[in-house]
């Protein structure tokens, strides 16, 4: 085993390179003028051209990258911390509390999880008519707030994490459900909760079907915007790459707070699977 | 989100205080018995009306004519009966299958490969995680805008690597094969890492005893890769097939976005990349077609539910 291990440094630097590389080039792309984008050999040091692209990006009017980057942030928020916050709630109400039905229950969440709900978007849509809410951010939002994936995750967490004797003893105290859940349940569960808050918020950031369904080129999200550019400017190289690295910032930022997070909670879904 | 610290830790009990007499009799009573349901009941009714319902009434809306006016006429199988005849359809069902094929065999082939490299007593651990998880944070539309721009027929580094070898430039929009390719590259580039990690938790979890045992009984390391590490991280596998399977029925932005221009929704000019949700998309909110794109989207759901069937039971008969 020890003499391998140079070679399995450099397969695995190298499969490291590659999955970084398109994200360099990227950044590459987005900080260069067009006139060198196809150029062979490539153009791979970055330039001096960012703050242009990025100033042409915002003045690229019928894109609206602005309001979507704006709609994403606020849609991703709130989407967090909803299905956070209902996810834990349920959770904890299927791990720790007894009542009637809740296996029967449990098992239609169970069954639900996988089922592709994206294909109903033609009804959510007349629903959304009805409302009165095309073109509008709550139509991207409020179908958004539960997950069926992350009542079973909480479920799976509360179950371990918080001891029944806990709750017992706060019962004993004579705190009320809702008290025992918001005092004694949240805290605990807080480990659990930011794993699925953070790919929640990557998955609501990327959505990009519904979206496109519902809402109209002048009040997008980042992904429709997106979308927009690469339909309009598509020889618009950096433009378009500009607004690429742009709407992957938030998502790097992330990463790098919580990419230890990210990384544990793949692993720790996989376990259970 | 202010949580920094994901390890499980014991709960301390913030005790509430000072203590409250006990609570005792009707109102006691009425929480316990009702609060469970009080709990479950946003997760209940939002997904009942917002997820399951349109789900089954697009089931409901296939067996009429309707569009933007509203329901028309009851035409029972109807639409599925043009739909058997339709080639756009039967032309987005091969698309589909062809790039899921592409994009899921090469993606968990490599990622096995990479999770049985990880799972070693490596120096800089976290750090080569990070790196192979890199690409799933990478927003999704800007994949398919980068991986555009790296296949491009005139300006694209694949083709200037191909030349290095002599191979003239291919237009990689141009048909069924390149195009299939290009964007399969896209779904393997973002989720290989991903199901890398999952296949290294399951690896990690083997007792270290069985290898040490094959060890002594001379099994080689590719022979004990085969004879223990595959059937023991199976679950693994079943899950990520499934999973990579229903992601790939409904492949809709790489496509989109690789499309460019006016052709986008159809997928290129001769719908070469045009995938079932791109067909439902276009069926429904670009020709407004309602009851067709239903029954697009209800095929779609059909096919998914047999794939995942056909999956499972793959993977029980194996067992």
């Amino acid at each position: 085993m020890r003499g391998s291990q140079p070679l399995v440094y450099l397969t695995l630097l190298a499969g490291i390179a590659l999955s970084a590389f398109p994200l360099y080039w990227l950044f590459v792309v987005a900080t260069r003028t067009n006139d060198v984008v196809g150029d062979w050999p490539p153009p791979l040091v970055p330039g001096g051209n960012l703050g242009d692209n990025v100033s042409r990006l915002f003045s690229t009017e019928d894109a609206h990258f602005l309001l979507g980057m704006a709609n994403s942030a606020f849609a991703s928020v709130t989407v967090t911390v909803a299905v956070v916050f209902f996810s834990s709630l349920a959770g904890f109400a299927f791990a720790k509390l007894r009542f009637r039905g809740r296996d029967g229950l449990l098992l239609v969440i169970l069954g639900t999880m996988m089922i592709p709900v994206q294909m109903g978007i033609i009804p959510l849509y007349m629903i959304m008519v009805e409302l009165a809410w095309q073109n509008r951010m709550q139509a991207v939002i409020v179908p958004s707030l539960v997950s069926a994936f992350g009542v079973f995750l909480m479920r799976q967490y509360a179950e371990r994490a918080i001891p029944d004797e806990l709750i017992e003893a706060a019962k004993v105290d004579g705190c009320s459900t809702f008290r025992i859940f918001w005092t004694v349940v949240l805290p605990a569960l807080r480990p659990g909760a930011a794993v699925l808050g953070l790919f929640t918020f990557m998955g609501t950031w990327n959505e990009f079907l519904w979206p496109l369904a519902v809402l109209e080129a002048d009040n997008p999200t980042v992904q429709f915007s997106l979308s927009q550019l690469s339909t309009t400017y598509y020889t618009d190289y950096t433009l378009m790459f500009a607004g690429a690295l742009v709407a992957t910032v938030p998502l790097l930022l992330v990463f790098v707070a919580f990419g230890r997070q990210i990384i544990g909670g793949i692993m720790e879904g996989a376990v259970k699977a | 989100m202010a949580v920094t610290d994901v390890r499980p830790r014991p709960a301390a009990a913030p005790r509430p205080s000072p203590v409250p007499p006990p609570r005792r009799g009707f109102l006691a009573h009425v929480d316990a018995k009702w609060s469970p349901y009080l709990f479950i009941a946003p997760f209940f009714v939002i997904f009942a009306i917002f997820g399951l319902f349109p789900l089954a009434y697009t089931g409901w809306v296939s067996l009429h004519e309707w569009d933007l006016g509203g329901a028309g006429a009851f035409i029972g199988l109807d639409n599925y009966a043009d739909l058997f005849g339709d080639p756009d359809f039967w032309n987005a069902v091969v698309n589909t299958l062809g790039m899921l094929v592409l994009a899921t065999v090469p993606q968990l082939l490599l990622a096995m490969v990479l999770a049985s490299l990880l799972n070693q007593k490596l120096r800089g651990l976290t750090f080569l995680r990070m790196g192979v998880v890199l690409p799933i944070v990478t927003s999704v539309a800007a994949v398919g805008i980068v991986f555009s721009q790296i296949f491009d027929r005139d300006a694209g580094m694949v083709n200037g690597i191909l030349g290095l070898f002599d191979v003239a430039p291919v237009d990689w929009r141009a048909d069924k094969w390149s195009s299939w390719t290009a964007i399969a590259t896209m779904v393997n580039w973002r989720w290989t890492g991903y199901n890398a990690l999952i296949y290294l938790a399951a690896m990690q979890s083997v007792p270290r005893e069985l290898y040490e045992a094959a060890t002594v009984d001379g099994a080689s390391k590719v022979r004990q890769f085969r004879s223990i590490t595959v059937p023991m991280i199976r679950p693994a596998v079943v899950f990520t097939v499934i999973v990579s399977t229903i992601a790939g029925m409904q492949l809709f932005t790489e496509p989109l976005i690789f499309g460019q221009g006016g052709f986008a929704i159809s997928g290129g000019s001769l719908r070469q990349f045009q995938t079932l949700s791109m067909y439902m998309f276009e069926k429904a909110f670009r020709e407004f077609d309602y009851g067709y794109g239903s029954a697009v989207a209800w095929m779609i759901f059909l096919l998914i539910t047999l794939l995942a069937v056909v999956n499972f039971l793959v993977a029980r008969r194996g067992n």
